[in-house]
């Protein structure tokens, strides 16, 4: 499933990344703390976190992450949309909480066929 | 592996201690470096990771420090060299969960005590001395399995 379905189901605010929504999401990861993000999640995980500041891009980037969705409606800081605008990471914004958002990707994802 | 075979690259990049505005530079391109080399892309994550978890405990915990990077057919070598407080208890320090992480440090998602795990935990080999006052010597060395060179 490409990123642009998912922003289109969701109804994300696409903040970055609006030429990379053809991206193919494999899977997710949801977690506000760096190091298990780093650890656990895989390529082409679409990230689901709380956290804004700039430093989300550096990881999302060196995973080789979908991109990035932020919930309960938090805008990423400044610097981090200047950012993620530069090395070209999707940023994208989610109304809803966490575990609503995560829930809600996780049932898209795994009713594409195998 | 043999880290002393002639390098199809090498490097040193400069860390500032407290800069988290530009934490993740170094790591973003010391992977630009392995992905240019050509190496496969999980070996490139690895590397990235361990460079990463490296480069966020010496802006969190020193001064200054630097990243060494020496890339040679079999593997690459990431050493991390800071000058800083430096780990007292190295034991305690590889718990899983211990961290000594300033509360801002942590509202930012970093100091959950996993970084050193994370580091050797994705390396092959993993060296730590540390001196407390003077700084913390990290070495790891990745296998980069020979075919996925050039592939």
């Amino acid at each position: 499933m490409d990123l642009a379905s998912i922003v289109k189901a969701l109804d994300l605010k696409v903040r970055s990344g609006e030429d990379k929504l053809n991206t193919e999401v494999r899977g997710g990861y949801t977690g506000d703390l760096l190091s298990d993000v780093m650890a656990n999640s895989k390529e082409g995980d679409l990230w689901v976190t709380r956290q804004v500041h700039q430093n989300i891009v550096a990881v999302a980037s060196l995973k080789d992450h979908a991109g990035i969705v932020l919930v309960q409606g938090s805008e990423p800081a400044k610097d981090t949309l200047e950012k993620a605008r530069k090395e070209g990471i999707p940023i994208l914004v989610s109304d809803l909480p966490g575990f609503e958002t995560a829930g809600r990707i996780y049932n898209l994802l795994s009713k594409e066929p195998v | 592996m043999r880290v002393d075979e002639k390098p199809i690259y090498e490097g040193t990049f400069t860390v500032t201690g407290g800069n988290f505005d530009n934490a993740g530079e170094v790591s973003s391109n010391i992977k630009s470096v392995l992905k240019r080399i050509g190496l496969s892309g999980d070996v490139v994550r690895k590397a990235s990771l361990v460079a990463y978890e490296s480069e966020i405990n010496i802006v969190s915990y020193a001064r200054k420090g630097m990243i060494r990077l020496r890339v040679v057919p079999d593997c690459i070598l990431i050493e991390a060299i800071d000058e800083g407080q430096g780990i007292a208890d190295i034991e305690l320090a590889m718990q899983p969960g211990y961290s000594t992480a300033t509360e801002r440090i942590r509202e930012m998602g970093f100091g959950a005590g996993m970084g050193l795990c994370n580091i050797k935990s994705f390396s092959d080999t993993f060296l730590i001395s540390s001196e407390v006052g003077k700084g913390t010597h990290l070495k790891m060395i990745i296998k980069t399995n020979h075919s996925s060179l050039n592939s």
